[in-house]
């Protein structure tokens, strides 16, 4: 797990800040591309490759753990000067459990059909690294409104990059985007496959190398100094 | 108090996993109705599909007791049983789960008969195993009890873009106009072909390509599922 924070120390006499002000801003916008969950701080992998064949399930995913994200960095949040030190990694855990589960459930009671798309994909939301990582590098430092703009953030940044990786995944897999046909039929008939390897999680971790590359070499500030 | 100390620790624990407990609790129960609903109607709609008729979740229920006129529920000998249970309410992993513990003599199966624009169709349930978890699906026949009228199919876990293929109309399709019966009579079902099946072959589809495991496992629940019905068809085929 990656301990890169941009964690603002907590200064309790401070005045008070403006709700959105440049500081919490950059907790929004940072996570999108300078300090993004998946390309740059590496975490959240795994999902990444599972979800990723196709663009809708990518996005119901994608919102699903920016709500979780969120939700539970405030929750953390409000609790983290009670919260026992020994114990910080499991109450984490414990929040983020019940917190999906809800989801789970609300999603079973009045979204029918979102549920059965998502199917197993809402709990894998627990083991996804990046609400952990934010909760204990962000959410244990921070208040609570510093907080929730930080998991809706990382939230979206995971996002981001679901949306490319699927979106890459689906037209070159399947020859479809959300379902629908992009590639004609008469390109088929020319001899065109839709190519297999592009559905195989392999090639979701070769996509998301090289969105890695293309990021790096166009931001200078993740370039390491040799 | 110290937040470090052990009674603290304590204290924090076990209020946590009270509050959450009564809170998950809560939302289960209170939940419970609706999702129990849920099921029910998506249980409708899936074999309201194996006959082609395409419901809004709304008036799903409507539709299905406009067109479903009969079920009915069979042991495994394919003799018809009053009395024990409703076949909506059959549980088909549970029964098919009695061979395990030897009680297959109290084997229950339920079939529904359709009746759609004047014609009878029987539906089928069928359930078996994907790569990662339960597959399942509805099968309706026509009156002849032999060719296959539609199939709809559902998975639980299945891989997006491979396995998962099952439930989209274009691999569902294919059962069409199938034959479970060959000419002289004899059980054959229908077989998910790798590679792809001949267009004459009445009993065989082309599997999903890359889903190998997940096709084998449509051919195998076809075959024994369907197996449990042969004895009630074969009594009375025309």
């Amino acid at each position: 797990m990656s301990t890169e924070t941009i964690a603002v120390p907590a200064k309790p006499k401070e005045p008070k800040e403006a709700l959105f002000s440049p500081k919490n801003k950059r907790l929004l916008y940072d996570p999108l591309n300078d300090n993004n969950p998946i390309t740059v701080q590496v975490l959240g992998i795994c999902s990444a490759l599972a979800v990723t064949v196709k663009m809708k399930p990518s996005i119901v995913m994608a919102v699903a753990v920016i709500v979780v994200c969120a939700f539970s960095n405030v929750i953390i949040s409000f609790i983290r000067n009670i919260i026992p030190t020994r114990i910080r990694i499991i109450v984490q855990l414990t929040v983020v459990a019940a917190m999906v589960i809800l989801v789970d459930q609300f999603l079973k009671a009045f979204v029918f059909d979102v549920s059965k798309q998502l199917s197993v994909f809402v709990g894998l939301i627990i083991t996804n690294c990046i609400i952990m990582g934010r909760l204990e590098a962000f959410a244990m430092a921070n208040k609570p409104w510093p907080s929730f703009l930080d998991g809706i953030g990382n939230g979206f940044g995971y996002g981001l990059i679901l949306v490319i990786v699927s979106m890459i995944r689906e037209l070159f897999g399947s020859g479809e985007l959300m379902g629908f046909r992009i590639i004609p039929e008469s390109i088929y008939k020319l001899g065109y496959f839709n190519n297999s390897l592009v559905i195989m999680p392999p090639m979701a971790l070769i996509i998301v190398g090289i969105i890695i590359w293309v990021q790096r070499s166009g931001n200078k500030k993740l370039i390491e100094s040799k | 108090m110290d937040k470090d100390s052990n009674k603290a620790t304590f204290l924090f624990s076990s209020g946590m996993v009270v509050v959450i407990a009564i809170l998950l609790s809560v939302t289960a129960i209170s939940l419970a109705p609706y999702q129990a609903k849920n099921s029910r109607i998506e249980k409708m709609k899936n074999i309201l599909t194996s006959v082609s008729v395409n419901a809004e979740t709304a008036e799903t229920e409507r539709f299905f007791n406009q067109y479903i006129t009969n079920q009915i529920v069979l042991n495994n000998k394919g003799v018809e049983v009053t009395g024990k249970i409703a076949a909506f309410d059959i549980d088909l992993k549970k029964e098919l789960d009695k061979i395990k513990t030897g009680k297959a003599d109290e084997q229950l199966f339920p079939l529904f008969i359709c009746n759609k624009d004047g014609n009878s169709f029987y539906i089928i349930p069928v359930r078996g195993k994907g790569l990662w978890g339960p597959i399942w699906g509805y099968i309706s026949l026509e009156a002849d009890m032999n060719t296959i009228y539609g199939a709809s199919f559902g998975h639980k876990s299945e891989t997006p873009g491979l396995g998962a293929e099952i439930e989209t109309e274009k691999f569902q399709q294919q059962f069409i106009g199938k034959k479970i019966f060959d000419e002289s009579g004899n059980f054959v079902s229908v077989t998910v072909i790798k590679g792809g099946a001949s267009p004459n072959d009445m009993h065989g589809v082309d599997a999903v390509s890359g889903a190998t495991i997940t096709s084998k496992g449509v051919t195998e629940m076809f075959k024994r599922t369907l197996n449990n019905y042969i004895p009630y068809f074969k009594s009375r085929r025309p």
